[in-house]
């Protein structure tokens, strides 16, 4: 057996790693201009996912040699998996308490993370509005299914802030009513996407992003004054292997480029 | 397939024999034991109990404790009778049958919890049907115990079928010329001596539905004390608060410890 040697825990523990990130880091020791194949480690929220996407494709286009894998899930899940240790180039998170989380706990640098975008709420139904929702005050109306992410995902979050912000204008039990409807507590936004597009849910709030990738729900509109923006920070780990990279792909993202792309998919630009 | 006798079996391997099959075990072992250790002992906080303890938590266990029993006594009475039709006739397309009931324990839970959706779903196949009679599944509870019967129901068939082909068939035909009918048959010689083979498939199903997530969270969703079972309280719990992912992992653990124990009991047990 190869494995019955001493560096045998060493090897089972790279087979583990390798499997469960599926992010091979190369060991580049020249970052830049070589032609040494480069694999770059996104850890990007869920709301990301088709934006970065493409972003990724043309980051990759115009740096010949480089590889972008992403990882996206919930930013809490994200920031927890770069706790315990996993090997990550660049994250992405839906807000800055998951981001401000790794900086305390020195994963990244004080002064590295970048906001590059802004996302609005809005409220999902399916195509053919089976409960007939024709305004965000009929969020309330008794025995509708409404589908929301947790409160712990930062949408869930977000979501909950905005009914707060809607009972000065429908009323003062109008967040408990809403509540009382939820039939779900998804554990990411694009759960919520799901649910309502397959008709489970009569309603859903997701990000302005969500709805876009996803022509095919009708949505309304939450006004300024109860929306709640998410604003998206960016940063590169302090260990990672690909520094000068991480960079550069910031860099792109934060380019009007990689602005464009995100303005495509829905997103409001950096503020 | 006869019992094998124990003391039939060749001697140990010796010398460097040993460690060829020893070393690729304890590699093995250490393996499947790290992470489980590793848990163990990272979830030993000061605020362990607190977390362990807590109302959420409790919720999470009795709303798995309840629903996994459940699945259990449905799969044990729909699928005992099932496994005694396989182990017993021979009738076409037995084959399909049978790959119908391993397909569930080999797909992923997420294919188990995306078809349910699109088989009982209010816009389902068979869900638009419920949904004339009133009824809608997913978000429910008892969307939760159908996942769980369709993820887990068919390791109790499968055992159950084993146990019934174990049974001699000479004690059946005697039975048979004593003048006892097939129902007599089946409640007097074919489940007492299967006894042990179902319990163990039963706590099989058990054990397999306190775990299960995938399909759960897909088909059932997330809603505290409806549909939060223990898997999805630990995963939510993994996005909001790592101590309280631990704790409620170790909690499960020690439940599957027990239940576990208890099948290895049967198993080992005399026989007869």
């Amino acid at each position: 057996m190869f494995l019955a040697n001493s560096t045998s825990r060493k090897l089972l523990l790279t087979l583990v790693f390798t499997s469960l990130f599926t992010a091979c880091n190369s060991p580049a020791t020249y970052p830049t201009k070589t032609p040494e194949p480069v694999t770059l480690t996104v850890f990007a929220a869920a709301s990301l996912t088709d934006a970065f996407t493409e972003i990724g494709a043309a980051f990759e286009a115009a740096n010949p040699g480089v590889t972008v894998t992403f990882n996206f899930a919930g930013s809490q899940g994200l920031r927890t998996q770069i706790e315990e240790g996993a090997p990550v180039d660049v994250f992405a998170s839906a807000n800055t308490k998951e981001m401000d989380a790794l900086v305390a706990g020195t994963f990244i640098a004080q002064d590295a993370p970048r906001l590059f975008l802004t996302n609005k709420l809005v409220v999902i139904l399916p195509a053919d509005n089976p409960a007939e929702i024709a305004s965000l005050e009929d969020l309330e109306k008794p025995g509708i299914k409404l589908v929301f992410a947790a409160e712990e995902v930062p949408a869930g979050n977000y979501s909950r802030q905005a009914l707060e912000l809607m009972n000065a204008a429908y009323g003062a039990d109008f967040k408990d009513k809403v509540l009382a409807n939820i039939v779900s507590n998804e554990d990411n936004v694009k759960q919520v996407v799901a649910k309502v597009q397959l008709g489970e849910a009569d309603a859903g709030i997701v990000y302005n992003s969500d709805a876009v990738a996803a022509p095919d729900l009708q949505t309304i509109e939450i006004p300024i004054e109860s929306n709640v923006i998410a604003t998206y920070p960016i940063a590169p780990l302090i260990e990672s292997a690909n520094a000068e990279i991480s960079e550069s792909f910031i860099a792109y993202v934060l380019s009007d480029e990689g602005q464009a792309i995100l303005a495509k998919w829905g997103f409001g630009s950096k503020p | 397939m006869k019992r094998r006798n124990p003391r039939n079996h060749p001697a140990a391997p010796k010398g460097y024999l040993l460690w060829v099959f020893l070393l690729p075990s304890i590699i093995l072992l250490l393996f499947f034991a790290i992470p489980l250790v590793a848990l163990i002992f990272r979830s030993f906080t000061p605020d362990f109990f607190e977390n362990a303890l807590s109302p959420q938590a409790f919720q999470a266990l009795t709303l798995s404790l309840v629903t996994s029993s459940i699945t259990t006594m449905v799969t044990f009475v729909f699928g005992t009778p099932l496994a005694y039709l396989l182990a017993r006739w021979k009738f076409k397309h037995k084959a399909w049958v049978e790959l119908f009931l391993d397909l569930p324990v080999v797909l992923p839970p997420s294919v188990a919890g995306l078809a349910l959706l699109v088989a009982f779903g209010r816009r389902g196949l068979f869900g638009a049907f419920l949904g004339d009679l009133g009824i809608n599944l997913p978000f429910t509870t008892a969307a939760v115990i159908f996942a769980q019967i369709f993820v887990a129901g068919p390791l109790y068939v499968r055992s159950a079928r084993i146990g019934f082909e174990h049974v001699d068939k000479q004690l059946e035909e005697a039975a048979h010329v004593e003048g006892a009918n097939h129902l007599q048959l089946f409640y007097e010689i074919m489940i007492p001596l299967s006894m042990r083979a179902l319990a163990s498939g039963a706590i099989l199903t058990w054990t397999r539905a306190l775990g299960e997530f995938g399909a759960t969270i897909l088909f059932a969703g997330n809603l505290e004390g409806v549909t939060r079972t223990m898997p999805i309280a630990i995963y939510i719990g993994f996005e909001r608060n790592l101590g309280v992912a631990l704790a409620l992992s170790v909690v499960l653990i020690g439940v599957s410890v027990i239940l576990l124990m208890i099948t290895k009991k049967l198993e080992t047990a005399d026989p007869d």
